[in-house]
């Protein structure tokens, strides 16, 4: 009983991390149809500005909750204004510059911190289950989840920004007839999707190793999830996290973690095969 | 250029190219031939992507995947025979027919552009994983093990062809790997002049009008996904030949985008122009090597953006074009004539 719940906690905790991760990559595909492969490296620099503004002595929370995703989604306005505004409507030639972007941020970040950083430790203790242990941190970043769900789901519903965002979303043209400025909403729309993958890095950094190539390892499972689930941001996202989360994590408590990665990576390609539109495509059709 | 001339001049630049992989160790010290052999065995793998993305219209993110599998398939092989002939033929084989077998996945699902290169990409990805946790005794094929991270040392270097006491010399590996690339240089032209090649042009052109002749797109893009895969296979046996070692490194993702960037800088939709751009661009990262100041990394990535955005063409398409240029305004010949000529030219 006790070990099921403990295997419960690791399933819905990986289904939430994964999420978190790959919610501003949904937001930038799913509105903005730009593949950005840099994606990893955001969360490398959310994670090392938490880092960096802790070890300073700043709170810990600030810095992973404030100053994370203000300085990602800083980098992320720059990064747009310098780079990606050049290249809407240019799918491959989006996906090679922002892989160029995802080399130059690994280089730039190893050549002025080195190859490696001090983490920080995780906040909040643990728990008991039983003969089992668990943290508080896991539950933490659950409810962390569920926050930027609603967030997000509240911005894009209920706000004039979410509004005009999804217009521009289904027809970028008739949004420009009726008088929204759809560079402008292209702009803000990779901020706040470079921000919130910031907030991501900074939340996963008491629990990942903090290296400048980190962001490779989450690269390829981002995309796998928010292709398979298809272009909407929220149900899409959610029911693809959810269910590579769970088959990682259920492969991994039976195998190894490696395998674990594997058993992701082949039902992925599985799903990709049966639903090329994503789950989304095929089930929430006209849902966020 | 009158298409005999054009012709002409290609066979004599190929016999060139020949004349001098054939005199080149007589001239050069042993570290400098054993680097333009690697830059060779590279050239292969430039050649693989190059002819895939460039003339089959598909953008594989993953063409490690194959490179990889077939330096695996040597080294295993070759410790199995001792006899490096076969191996190298089932190192050109089995990425093949894993090509076939993720071909029939991606190109008969008609999947996108975008989720062919995630594919690929994480097929690459999943390729090193594996590879990387196999070590210990349990991960043993024949008498080869695969070593996890450690990787597989020495592994046994080229041999004249079935006779495994023949070891071929660092000079004589040298003649290999640059004939090699120049023999495959020399069928993927054969191959593009053929209707095979003529159609995957087309269905790099327009799917959909190639499908209304007559013609399976899908078939077509599995035919020329599996000769790159082919292709990148052999060009995974050279390399492990060169170092005589293969680890799962060789799966990398900085690989993966590092051929990318061969491709874009020296020219998509030529053959030459990868094989320019990988000996420039490893060339240079052979230079950032030496320094300390900064990370190839981020030279690299300048470089990619730097091309996508102000140099999409490439190297040797831009320069082909300014030298056509200058010579239709020396001759000034009818524009139009020549302008279509060189988009035949720009096809092949």
């Amino acid at each position: 009983m006790d070990l099921s719940l403990i295997i419960a906690l690791d399933v819905v905790n990986g289904a939430a991390s994964l999420f978190l991760l790959c919610l501003g990559l949904a937001i930038i595909f799913g509105m903005m149809k730009i593949i950005n492969l840099a994606h990893g490296e955001f969360v490398m620099l959310g994670a090392y500005a938490t880092v960096i503004s802790a070890n300073a002595g700043l709170n810990i929370w600030i810095a992973m909750l404030v100053v994370a995703p203000l300085f990602v989604g800083l980098v992320g306005l720059v990064i747009e204004r310098c780079l990606i505004r050049f290249l809407y409507g240019r799918l491959v030639d989006s996906m090679l510059a922002t892989w160029g972007l995802s080399l130059c941020l690994i280089g730039l970040v190893t050549t002025i911190f080195g190859n490696t950083i001090n983490g920080v430790p995780t906040p909040l203790g643990g728990f008991q289950v039983g003969a089992y242990r668990s943290s508080w941190y896991t539950i933490f970043l659950l409810a962390m989840a569920v926050v930027m769900m609603a967030l997000v789901y509240g911005v894009l519903r209920f706000t004039r920004f979410g509004l005009v965002a999804r217009a521009v979303m289904l027809n970028p043209g008739m949004a420009a007839t009726l008088g929204v400025n759809p560079a402008k909403i292209y702009m803000a729309t990779f901020g706040i999707g470079a921000a919130v993958t910031g907030l991501a890095g900074g939340l996963l950094a008491p629990v990942s190793g903090i290296t400048p190539v980190m962001g490779t390892a989450f690269v390829a499972k981002c995309f796998i999830t928010v292709v398979g689930g298809g272009a909407t941001i929220i149900s899409g996202t959610l029911s693809a996290a959810g269910l590579f989360g769970f088959v990682n994590q259920l492969g991994a408590y039976f195998t190894t973690p490696v395998y674990g990665e594997v058993i992701l990576f082949l039902s992925a390609i599985l799903l990709i095969r049966l639903l090329p539109q994503g789950i989304s495509g095929r089930f929430f059709k006209g849902t966020l | 250029m009158p298409a005999a001339l054009s012709r002409a001049l290609q066979g004599l630049a190929i016999l060139a190219a020949a004349a001098l992989v054939v005199v080149l160790p007589a001239y050069v010290e042993l570290f400098t031939l054993m680097q333009l052999t690697l830059f060779a065995a590279m050239g292969v793998l430039a050649l693989s992507l190059g002819f895939i993305w460039g003339f089959g219209g598909i953008l594989s993110f993953g063409q490690t995947a194959f490179f990889g599998l077939g330096g695996y398939t040597y080294a295993i092989a070759a410790i199995n025979f001792g006899d490096s002939t076969n191996a190298i033929l089932l190192a050109i084989l089995f990425p093949a027919l894993f090509a076939a077998a993720l071909g029939y996945f991606v190109f008969y699902g008609r999947i996108s552009e975008v989720y062919l290169g995630v594919i690929t990409l994480t097929v690459t990805l999943i390729l090193f994983n594996v590879v990387n946790s196999t070590a210990g005794d349990a991960y043993t094929i024949g008498q080869a093990r695969l070593g996890g991270f450690n990787g597989i040392p020495s592994v046994p270097t080229f041999n004249a062809p079935y006779t495994p006491d023949a070891v071929l010399s660092p000079e004589a590996g040298w003649w290999v790997t640059g004939g090699v690339l120049i023999a495959v240089y020399l069928l993927m032209r054969l191959l593009l002049a053929s209707p095979f090649g003529r159609i995957a042009v087309a269905v790099r052109e327009n799917e959909t009008r190639a499908a209304l002749l007559g013609y399976d797109p899908r078939l077509i893009k599995l035919g020329v996904f599996m000769v790159g895969g082919a292709v990148a296979g052999l060009a995974g046996a050279l390399y492990v030949n060169w170092g005589a070692f293969v680890g799962p490194t060789i799966f990398s993702l900085s690989l993966s985008a590092e051929i990318i960037i061969w491709i874009t800088v020296g020219g998509l939709g030529t053959l030459i122009g990868p094989v320019v751009g990988c000996v420039l661009i490893q060339f240079l990262n052979a230079k950032i090597g030496s320094q300390q100041a900064f990370n190839a990394n981020l030279v690299l990535g300048v470089i990619l953006v730097g091309f996508v955005l102000l140099l999409p063409k490439g190297i040797v398409p831009t320069l082909k074009n300014a030298l056509l240029g200058l010579g239709r305004k020396a001759r000034r010949r009818p524009a139009a004539s020549t302008a279509a000529r060189t988009q035949i030219a720009g096809a092949e």
